[in-house]
């Protein structure tokens, strides 16, 4: 029986090998289809890259579009001896790397095969040219276009953000990536990377055993054509924004405009910033721009913390109209200051006294909104100043403060309103009153407010209590459509923009504060402020909205360690909207436009002074 | 007989011949298709063709030393200790061992690298032998038959552990030994059975594959009834026996979409579906498959020549010198060149079931059965692959792929068998 089961293993070793070799009579004799492959092709996928989407500004003008530029691709099996150094002057390469690199494509040559291979990335047009001449002195050597982003304007560097080539990290986290791929890394470009990206596709290609393409497969029916990224439409003012930047040249700080009715964003600058020239071309200069000490990077209008300052009375103002604990004709009396216990006086410049709410608006007078907010801690309605505060609280993170707004570019701040808890925290519950928390009047102390969330103040006020969210990408969406009251009701509104259309259009002899911003027939209403801070002179904060009907714009301006909000803030953000609503600087201020531009206010010392 | 033979006498030189002829074709192919278009001798020590030369060297040395040297009782009287060390460094090698290729089965010795599951082939067929010479299958009761199951089983769970499935076919064919030592033919049957239904529950619909069960069970039914079973009570257990299987065979049908998706990894999912069609995937895994099917299919009759490939020297075919080495055969030797490998192949297993047949040691003869096994099911495996015949796994081709350890493991496991042969024909 055994030795029959022997021959029962002989007669199934025979089977299957009949049956190897008739599947191999069948692929290697009878079947066309491998026939016609016996002509030794092979597929090759060929990578389409789609055109990644235009960014637009609000009325059409291209911010970023894209250019040629021309990778150039080896295929080390066709790659014959050639001039090292020709080829290095013209791509801009050390003879040694090219040499090192010849040397490990030999090494590794079984494994690449007939594969191409990219040897030095995007080339200029121009350098391509130079190339493209004496191409024949190097075989194994061609160009491959791929595109690149392409500024037309100076405007926006931060706001746009830079793309980069995918790293190994990235490609583990967003496996649609593949190596050679760019993506949006900041800005814009990152908050929209997938609608500006697109679709890649690949055509494929048959190819024979010396790599050469001979046709498309299968006629080209299994290729997959790119789809385009999608363009995406921004709120910026182009013109605007190129302005902006170039009052900000040599400032630390940030400008933004808003649209009140709207809560577009038509200008959002953060200086120092980064040239478009050097954004289309990141990767060189990462290293210089990490490590300058000005952070241009860094986008300040979101990512920045900053004490308020006096801009921030107007706020403490519309919560003690709402109140009932002030009145606009309730006078105050201030001596230099206002004295909060028998030895400590918090400072105010000289003007006269007593005054009324408009002309403490008007003049920024300090001690006018210690006795606003003494009255607002101390109203008898609330049990206590625990109470109070919270209250205080709650109307002060009603206009934004505190929490990130939702604004749709990444990576924005929220800033910072105290809580009763945290001074109970500090000085034990019932252990602190109004005086503890005086520097809060003015808008120092516990407070951080983004310059974002400053310039959302002016469109508030523009709008007499409500705002929209802003945003820089024209969008549909509920969220951006929406307006958010605060919690003053409209008419205590007038109030202040009364005293923001003193501060602007009074004579400075009357007291006002800002008529440096006076701009004939704009009719614009702002606010000063000047920041005390811990990293040197005061900054310097305006802000302001125009016309004083119907406003169509509202602007913030935020200089860092520049002193008075009077001095530089205040005629920037007056220029801004004169700009916007006129279209050019009148002539009687262009002096002051060319004393802005030509201001470096990167240095200057701290003086000590009183507060404004 | 009368005394000792000549030494050349002793010798099974058929299946010498066809183990130089299949190591010279692979040889050839190795440089084929790794160095020949640099222009390098096949004979440059740092070129594949060389150090495949270099390997076969050693495994000459080796083998005569096997022959000629050691006796071949040793080979049973260490057999229980060399699987024992065998099994345990295939459990450090799950450990610690480095990942190639998805499975975690090499060991990593300064520049050499090599799988324990290679010398666990020849260890296992050495204890299986030694164990079926004290165990008749048929009287030897379920202890027995335990112990015969778990000498298989035992590494290939720590293989099918490290992620290697390929070997784990291959240990599929110790059942063949098993079967030619007195295992019930049923047990193949059965096996044969599950696969066929595995295979149609995936391509083919539910009904389809359950009235294949159906039919299956039908047909044992009937031929039992028709030639074994004679009394009453034996035909209740009969159709008791095949709803039984009927029920089986539906567990089967049903589990197989568990079993997919939840047991195998998606790799091995996938090269099973691009088998069966069920998916197109001409960049992935299909791409080594119809990639492989155009270099053997472009061979034609006679092959392009020599080192005339042109699919498989330009790098279109992947792993080609080692686990895709058929394609170079294919498509430089043609219809004829394969017919040739698989008839050496065949004759050469053919001779060692002979020899194991003719041999009056019964270790000798179910090692025989075994090497044959193993040979036959790495031949069927490998050259299925390339032709699309069984889904890509990555088994070597023996003698022929690249590759110094398998090259001396089959060797080895080759002249330990001969040695046997060799020594027992010296006296009868």
């Amino acid at each position: 029986m055994e030795s029959g089961r022997s021959s029962k293993l002989v007669i199934g070793l025979c089977i299957v090998s009949a049956v190897l070799v008739c599947k191999l009579f069948y692929i290697q004799i009878v079947n066309k289809k491998y026939k016609t492959d016996a002509l030794n092709n092979s597929m090759v996928y060929e990578t389409i890259y789609p055109p990644r989407g235009f960014i637009y500004d609000r009325n059409g003008e291209i911010l970023v579009d894209n250019s040629v530029m021309y990778d150039i691709m080896v295929t080390p099996r066709e790659v014959q001896p050639f001039d090292t150094l020709a080829l290095a002057a013209l791509l801009d390469m050390d003879p040694q790397e090219i040499r090192d690199r010849m040397q490990e494509y030999r090494t590794y040559r079984t494994k690449i095969g007939w594969r191409t291979l990219v040897f030095r990335k995007q080339l200029s047009g121009e350098k391509y040219l130079r190339f493209a001449e004496v191409e024949y002195n190097f075989p194994g050597f061609a160009g491959r276009q791929r595109t690149r982003r392409h500024y037309p304007f100076n405007a926006g560097g931060n706001l746009l953000g830079y793309m980069s080539e995918v790293d190994g990290d990235y490609i583990s986290r967003h496996p649609e990536y593949k190596a050679g791929d760019f993506v949006g890394k900041t800005g814009l470009e990152e908050a929209n990377e997938a609608k500006l990206r697109g679709e890649k596709g690949y055509h494929i290609y048959l190819r024979d055993s010396r790599n050469r393409v001979l046709d498309r497969y299968e006629g080209g029916a299994l290729d997959k054509p790119a789809v385009p990224g999608e363009d995406v439409y921004t709120t910026i003012d182009a013109h605007l924004q190129q302005f902006g930047q170039g009052l900000m040249d040599h400032k630390r700080g940030s400008i933004i405009a808003i649209e009140p009715s709207t809560g577009e964003i038509l200008a959002l600058v953060s200086s120092p910033g980064i040239d478009v020239d050097i954004l289309a071309d990141f990767s060189s200069h990462y290293d210089s721009l990490s490590r300058d000490p000005g952070k241009p990077m860094f986008n300040r209008a979101i990512q920045a913390s900053y004490p308020p300052g006096s801009v921030f009375k107007l706020v403490n103002g519309l919560v003690g109209l709402q109140e009932g604990v002030l009145t606009p004709n309730m006078k105050y009396p201030c001596h230099d200051g206002y004295n909060y216990t028998k030895n400590l006086k918090l400072g105010c410049h000289h003007h006269r006294s007593p005054i009324n709410f408009y002309e403490a608006v008007m003049m920024s007078c300090n001690s006018y909104f210690c006795y606003v907010l003494k009255s607002i801690l101390e109203n008898k309605r609330y049990a206590n100043v625990n109470e109070s505060f919270a209250r205080w609280e709650e109307y002060v993170r009603s206009f934004g403060f505190g929490s990130p707004l939702g604004c749709d570019l990444p990576g924005e701040l929220g800033g910072n309103v105290p809580k009763a808890e945290r001074y109970n925290k500090i000085y034990g519950k019932g252990h602190w009153r109004f005086e503890t928390v005086v520097s809060l009047s003015i808008g120092q102390g516990e407070l951080g407010v983004t310059p974002l969330q400053i310039a959302n103040l002016g469109a508030t006020i523009a709008n007499r209590g409500w705002y929209i969210t802003p945003h820089i990408i024209r969008d549909t969406a509920e969220r951006y459509n929406t307006p958010h009251y605060t919690e003053v009701s409209p008419e205590q509104f007038e109030n202040v923009v009364q005293g923001m259309w003193m501060a602007v259009n009074k004579p400075v002899e009357y007291g006002a504060t800002a008529s440096l911003a006076a701009v004939k027939g704009l009719e614009i209403c702002g606010k000063t402020g000047t920041a005390e801070n811990p990293h040197g002179a005061d900054h310097s904060v305006f802000i302001c909205f125009a016309p004083r009907e119907n406003p169509e714009i509202a602007v913030a301006a935020y200089v860092e360690n520049a002193g008075f909000g009077a001095t530089w803030a205040c005629p920037i953000a007056s220029l801004m909207v004169e700009k916007y609503l006129n279209g050019e600087i009148s002539p009687s201020r262009e002096w002051l436009e060319k004393q802005v531009r030509e201001a470096n206010l990167l240095n200057v010392p701290k003086k000590p002074k009183k507060k404004g | 007989m009368n005394g000792r033979r000549k030494w050349y006498k002793t010798i099974d030189w058929g299946i010498v011949i066809c183990y130089f002829l299949l190591f010279v074709i692979g040889w050839m192919s190795i440089y084929s298709s790794s160095s020949a278009s640099e222009g390098a001798s096949i004979f440059d020590m740092g070129e594949r063709s060389g150090k495949q030369l270099l390997w076969f060297g050693i495994s000459l040395v080796a083998g005569c030393l096997i022959m000629f040297v050691i006796r071949p009782q040793l080979w049973e009287v260490i057999s229980p200790p060399a699987y024992l060390l065998v099994v345990l460094m295939l459990l450090a090698v799950l450990i610690f061992g480095a990942t190639v290729n998805g499975s975690k089965s090499w060991f990593q010795l300064g520049p050499i690298s090599f799988q324990p599951s290679e010398l666990s082939k020849i260890t296992t067929s050495l204890l299986l032998a030694h164990q079926l010479r004290s165990t008749n299958l048929n009287r030897a009761g379920s202890h027995g038959q335990f112990i015969l199951a778990a000498i298989v089983a035992i590494p290939a769970l720590i293989i099918f552990a490290e992620g290697e499935t390929g070997t784990i076919l291959v240990y599929l064919g110790f059942l063949f030994v098993l079967y030619r030592e007195g295992l019930s033919g049923w047990w193949i049957a059965l096996f044969g059975a599950v696969v066929l239904l595995f295979i149609m529950a995936l391509i083919t619909p539910l009904w389809v594959a359950l009235s294949t069960a159906a039919v299956l069970v039908l047909a044992y039914y009937i031929f039992i009834r028709k030639t074994v079973v004679r009394r009453k009570a034996e035909k209740r257990k009969l159709l008791l026996a095949s709803l039984g299987l009927l029920a089986a065979g539906a567990l089967v049908v049903f589990s197989t979409s568990f079993v997919f998706d939840k047991v195998l990894k998606p790799y091995q999912k996938n090269r099973i579906e691009v088998l069966f069609g069920i998916k197109e995937d001409p960049s992935g895994v299909g791409y080594n498959v119809n990639q492989s099917m155009i270099a053997i299919g472009s061979g034609g009759l006679f092959g392009k020549g020599f080192t005339n490939g042109t699919q498989t020297s330009c790098g279109f075919v992947p792993e080609q010198s080692t686990d895709f080495i058929f394609c170079t055969i294919g498509e430089e030797a043609g219809f004829a060149g394969c017919l040739g490998v698989i008839l050496l192949f065949s004759i050469m297993i053919w001779r060692i079931i002979k020899a194991a047949d003719s041999s009056r040691e019964p270790f000798t003869r179910a090692y025989g059965f075994c090497v044959a096994a193993c040979i036959f099911m790495h031949m069927t495996i490998n050259i299925g692959m390339t032709i699309g015949l069984m889904p890509v796994i990555g088994i070597p081709l023996p003698f022929i792929s690249y590759g110094g350890s398998s090259l001396l493991a089959f060797s080895v496991m080759l002249f330990i068998f001969l040695s046997m042969v060799r020594h027992e024909r010296t006296y009868f």
